[in-house]
């Protein structure tokens, strides 16, 4: 069985793969593209380690296949920081103390981005429910939630 | 393993009917590739139904909705007329997984996996949806409460697919609402699910009513009973109390590793009333 | 609380205490940074493993010849590529283990104990040759009855694990082999007088489940083996050390040729002390000659790595009427899992130490069963046993109408306390975290119907051990700090920051990494709360080195006698009134005079800490129960414990955090489920339930510093302690709330409905919260 050839945009550059049917596009950044700041915590879809942007909306890298995203837009940890300036979330989750091992942090980060384009103002719960899908076993989820409201705050000014 | 993107229904159906192998239709892909990853599934060829326009359209047709079998739980949440009109159902929907599994999970997804317990699906019955299916031999309606037959079991034949579902049109006075039980607030496969859909007549006590009940039965259930229980009444306290009991009295579950026999059936009734009466405040405020 | 952010200074400046930016943050938040899974080598192949899909059975054949012969197959291994090994006990972390079991456990012999236990492993050029091989091995099993449950693999006809298991520690010696390892007993006292001299007696049963440590990082390990016998393995673990010791014995090969770099690693709470992929990987890389990378799936991760024990616990306690407590007993029975070594011992000595009592008698029963070998989790054994005893101490407050808090202060362990499993204690800070708790705005809060409120108090003795660590002046001035324990969560950031005291430079200016074994003498793993405070006692003494260093060579410079310079505030200066003179130099100025004066300037510290002292912490939750379907929302946690110094106190309040949440989930969702065919039934994170974002409120993080003499900065370690005392603070609270006492782990809302049911406590609830 041919490998399907895939073109799609990663971060702003335009990429070409090679995938099997069954590779999840989480394969493809990781072993492909050697894009490996995306993690893979479980493979089904629940603890959002592996998250990124499709066309904008956020989602489990785990639970896409790679021969499905010809023509699409992905983004990635690996696209947050521009050049030297890392993005404000970033910088709070350091301020903040909002990692300790450091694992779940890169998906924390693309879903808490995800979060702030759409609502820039989010309260206490609704921040918690965003990132429900968002497994830490370190914080305890507080420092994380405080980083992510510090920033909302500080964009909005 | 094929993976194949037809752009009509008629190539989609055809591929489907004509497979050799084990064939899966693939929206939203949050049960199929956590089932594929899990060596329960290997199917031989996998339809990606994405570039059908219809399974992507959410329209409002003769007063009513059809929505498209592989639109995104997060997309429907986005329409703001849509969310109006049956908040129950979008709720549902957004309470499939995380927002990461909202961004792609679909109704027709999350129905054709055949699971009871599937969160959209005690909201789509309660409306009164209908799943409008191709296949080989053309076009049908399904009651979606005739879809799921058993866990896993699904009435639909070789070659066929849900393109889209139809939601009827809403009188004025009514409401829907959808609740589920989970240990967690979040990412927790529901233990007890309910949804229920009412309108109010003139006199303002509930006329029409629906309730669907999801993971207290090897499919998801319409239950008449329950909305016997309700009809003429504003969900009074003994109205309450025969709601509560006609919802216990149509429960058949297992006890698993998410919950018993009793805990299901007990806490079945409690969503059930909690669900109407959330209902029952939407039809006032509409 | 105020934060604030440290950033470039001139001297002088201290940073101990401050909350600097961790120097190895930037990786962490764009990505860079490299976990287990991270790394790859050119030419490496896929490692699969085999997993017994039986409980308990006899392997009677193995048959990997399809397998070989499959295209892509590069290497297959068995029982037959392990030799086997004597029984020896070593210490791991804060347990022990065997390498007779661990050389089976890695690699099933005779049996297989548990479903997923390994019986062979491939090496292929991809994932989908080495799954297609898996599927040709060819295993005749005799399946064997097999026993979960700890009670019942006691029992005298339960079905054996290992005909060679005899029970230390019972008089007589049994003649016939059982599933009881061990009995260990600590008693100091006479517990018949002293339950004689009660006036309230509590006693309670109570059972806990397994429970995994969750964290989000499966194991992965990457292995490459030369010609010449030399390996080098990158892995995810909380000791390269200790992986190079077992897979040098496990595969014959000596300790100096094997060579291992610890990955960035994505939590281990314990359960990353051990090996299971890494001699996997080496003995096939040995015979494939390529290297061959291995990793767990989630599924593999739950069924085949140690959770902690399950637990049955029997505690009684005896009081005055005025709140004395004069008698304590408990009896801890502990599952291990396949192999002995469960946290039994710990759990024993743990379960009283919070408090003063004349009359202490503590037994407890290391069990196997059918389940995967149970590995350290957070204060191993501390959290069960202090789960039961701060339950009945709670009971006592209630029955004898005293504050908990009150209570707890009045038979708090203090200096001079002697514990019952042994040592005096030195100053601890048990009595003012019990204040702080005391103090706070959350303990007056009043409360709703259907609202509780639980406070519980826990305590771990921490470890030293042995450490290197090194620094390194650079020609620049700046230092390089090379630790030797892996940094779970901040690590680096605290020795940078002593190291930066100690030298009196910038922090900045201070790089740390973490090196390999082949870099450092041997250092212990990072468990024990133990590698801060260790490993700081090791950079103190590696800058000490070069203090004494710079002084040497700027007497020379000056021509002075060595006794009249000193280094002071970071630089070397002329004592006070010396004979000669010379102008004060920084480190940065020697640094640039270091080849004139002698050579590199460098520090080696390697120690074997001694004088790590307990972190004693109470803990105080407000929830609330749906009485309608007994599900429990946490509406505020406080955490207050003692840190004696808190070197980073936003790593700190993290570590405190953190373990609140671990807890929080062990008290009400978090068990491992089996099938009647001792098969785990949730082994994914959708139904091991672990706490999400939108179940927790905020975590508010009280810092203690009783300062441990010991220490040259005071710090305790801290990181364990905070799983200790959440389950019961819990069951304390859902017992206000519902006048209901919850004696099994989890409180799941099933459990919690039927309880409310069965006693006819009714109710709808505040209504707040849904479904």
């Amino acid at each position: 069985m041919a490998k399907h050839h895939v073109t799609a945009t990663v971060n702003g550059d335009e990429v070409e793969f090679l995938c099997e049917t069954e590779e999840t596009l989480l394969d493809v950044l990781r072993d492909g593209l050697n894009l490996t700041g995306s993690k893979e915590g479980c493979s089904s879809g629940d603890c959002g380690a592996c998250s990124v942007t499709l066309d904008g909306r956020l989602v489990c890298s785990c639970l896409v296949l790679g021969c499905e995203v010809g023509g699409r837009r992905i983004e990635t940890i690996e696209g947050m920081a521009r050049g030297e300036r890392l993005h404000p979330l970033q910088q709070k989750f350091l301020e903040h103390a909002a990692l300790q091992c450091g694992i779940c942090t890169p998906g924390f980060l693309v879903a808490a981005k995800a979060l702030l384009e759409r609502d820039p103002d989010p309260d206490e719960t609704e921040v918690r429910y965003w990132l429900a899908g968002n497994l830490c076993r370190c914080t305890g989820y507080d420092k994380i939630i405080k980083a992510v409201m510090a920033t909302a705050a500080e964009m909005r000014s | 393993m094929r993976y194949e993107a037809p752009e009509s229904f008629e190539t989609a159906v055809a591929l489907l009917a004509g497979a050799k192998g084990d064939a899966r239709v693939l929206a939203g892909g949050t049960d199929l590739l956590v089932q594929m990853r899990a060596d329960i599934l290997d199917p031989e060829l996998i339809v990606d139904i994405k570039k059908i326009p219809e399974t992507r359209a959410v329209t409002e047709e003769r007063g009513g909705w059809r929505i498209g079998a592989a639109v995104t739980g997060a997309e429907l949440k986005e329409s703001a007329r849509l969310k109006k009109a049956w908040p129950g159902v979008v709720e549902a929907a957004n309470l499939i997984g995380s927002t990461q599994v909202q961004g792609r999970a679909t109704l027709g997804g999350n129905l054709c996996n055949g699971s009871p317990a599937a969160d959209s699906v005690p909201a789509l019955i309660a409306a009164g949806a209908v799943a409008s299916v191709v296949g080989p031999k053309g076009r049908r309606e399904i009651p979606v409460e005739d879809v799921m037959l058993g866990p896993r079991k699904l009435s639909l034949q070789k070659g066929e697919l849900i393109a889209s579902f139809f939601l009827p049109p809403r009188p004025k006075g009514s409401g829907d609402a959808y609740l589920r039980f989970i240990p967690r607030t979040e990412m927790d496969i529901a233990v007890v699910g309910a949804g229920v859909s009412l309108t109010l007549d003139g006199a303002g006590k509930i006329g029409a009513a629906r309730v669907s009940l999801g993971a207290v039965a090897e499919k998801v259930l319409l239950v008449p009973a329950a909305a016997q229980a309700m009809a003429g009444s504003t969900l009074d306290q003994p109205a309450q109390e025969r709601l509560e009991a006609a919802a216990r009295a149509a429960c058949r579950p297992i006890d698993d590793k998410r919950g018993t026999v009793e805990f299901r059936t007990q806490v079945a009734g409690v969503l059930a009333r909690r669900a109407a009466l959330i209902a029952l405040e939407r039809a006032r405020a509409n | 609380m105020a934060e604030t952010l440290t950033t470039a200074r001139d001297l002088p400046q201290t940073y101990v205490g401050t909350r600097t930016v961790r120097p190895d943050g930037v990786d962490k938040v764009t990505g860079r940074a490299r976990f287990g899974a991270d790394f790859n080598l050119p030419g490496q192949l896929v490692g699969r493993v085999l997993r017994s899909p039986h409980a308990h059975a006899r392997v009677v054949s193995i048959d990997t010849s399809k397998a070989e012969q499959l295209p892509g197959v590069k290497a297959v291994v068995t029982r037959a590529d392990f030799a086997d090994q004597p029984s020896e006990f070593i210490p791991a972390g804060e347990m022990m283990i065997n390498y007779k079991d661990m050389v089976r456990n890695i690699m099933a012999r005779e049996k297989v104990l548990y479903e997923g236990h390994p019986v062979a492993a491939v090496a292929a050029t991809s994932t989908a040759v080495a799954k297609r091989a898996i599927k040709l091995i060819e295993v005749k099993y005799e399946v064997l009855p097999h026993v979960i449950d700890v009670v019942a693999a006691m029992k005298p006809d339960a079905p054996l694990l290992h005909d060679d298991l005899y029970t230390v520690g019972v008089e007589p010696k049994p003649d016939k082999p059982s599933n009881v390892a061990k009995r260990i007993e600590i008693s100091q006292g006479d517990i018949e007088a002293g339950f004689a001299k009660a006036d309230l007696i509590v006693e309670r049963e109570f059972n806990t489940a397994a429970v995994h440590q969750g964290y989000i990082e499966p194991h992965a390990a990457l292995a490459s083996v030369s010609e010449d016998g030399s390996a080098e393995v990158w892995c995810t673990t909380q000791g390269h050390y200790i992986v190079r010791a077992h897979c040098a014995r496990l595969l014959g090969l000596d300790i100096g040729k094997v060579r291992v770099t610890a990955s960035e690693i994505g939590g281990g709470f314990g359960g990353k002390t051990v090996v299971y992929l890494e001699p996997l990987a080496v003995a096939l890389s040995k015979k494939a000659k390529r290297p061959v990378k291995m990793v767990m799936s989630r599924e593999e991760v739950f069924k085949c790595s140690g959770p902690t024990s399950g637990a049955n616990v029997r505690v009684k306690l005896g009081a005055t009427k005025s709140g004395q407590f004069v008698a304590a007993f408990a009896e801890l029975k502990y599952q291990a899992g396949a192999f002995q070594g469960s946290p039994v011992q710990p759990g024993v000595m743990c379960a009283f130490a919070p408090y003063d009592i004349e009359n202490v008698k503590v037994i407890g029963y290391d069990v196997v069963s059918n389940r995967p070998k149970v590995a350290a989790y957070r204060a191993p054994g501390a959290p069960i046993s202090e789960f039961a005893v701060e339950s009945v101490v709670d009971e006592i407050a209630k029955k004898l109408e005293i504050d908990p808090v009150e209570l707890r202060l009045q038979n708090a362990a203090r200096e001079g306390t002697k514990a019952a499993y042994g040592p005096k204690f030195g100053p601890i800070g048990l009595v003012d975290t019990l204040h702080a708790v005391e103090k706070t705005n959350h303990y007056t809060t009043p409360l709703e119907p259907w609202q509780g409120r639980g406070v519980a108090s826990g305590f771990w003795f921490n470890i030293g051990g042995e450490t290197c660590a090194s620094l390194t002046v650079n020609e620049d001035g700046t230092v390089s700090l090379m630790a030797g324990t892996p940094d779970i969560g901040g690590l680096r950031a605290s020795l940078a920051m002593v190291a930066a005291d100690e030298l009196g430079v910038p922090y900045e200016k201070v790089r740390p990494i973490i090196g390999d074994t082949g870099s450092l003498g041997f250092n212990f793993l990072t468990g024990g709360s133990r590698s801060t405070f260790s490993g700081s006692m090791a950079v103190v003494e590696a800058a000490r080195q070069i203090k004494a260093d710079l002084c040497r060579r700027a007497a020379k410079l000056w021509e002075m006698p060595v006794e009249q310079v000193t280094f002071e505030n970071g630089h070397v200066k002329p004592v006070e009134g010396a004979s000669g003179k010379g102008k004060p130099m920084s480190v940065a100025d020697m640094a640039k005079l270091a080849g004139k004066t002698g050579g590199p300037i460098g520090g080696y510290g390697r120690i074997n800490a001694q004088g790590a002292a307990p972190s004693f912490g109470t803990h105080l939750v407000d929830l609330e129960v749906d009485p309608e379907t007994g599900r429990v929302t946490i509406l505020r946690y406080t955490v207050a414990q003692d840190a004696g110094k808190a070197v980073h106190p936003s790593y700190v309040e993290g570590q405190f955090q953190g373990g609140a949440a671990q807890g929080i989930g062990w008290a009400l969702n978090e068990e491992y489920v089996y099938g009647a065919d001792g098969r785990l039934q949730n082994a994914g994170f959708l139904d091991y339930r672990m706490p999400v974002a939108s179940d927790l409120p905020m975590i508010d993080a009280i810092i203690v510093e009783v300062p441990n003499p010991r220490h040259p900065y005071g710090v305790r370690g801290i990181g364990e302690t905070p799983i200790v005392p959440p389950m019961a603070a819990i069951a304390n609270a859902i017992e206000q709330a519902t006048g209901v006492r919850f004696t099994e782990l989890p409180m799941s809302p099933p459990k919690i409905l039927k309880a409310l049911r069965e006693r006819g406590v009714n109710g709808r609830g505040n209504g707040k919260t849904h479904g």
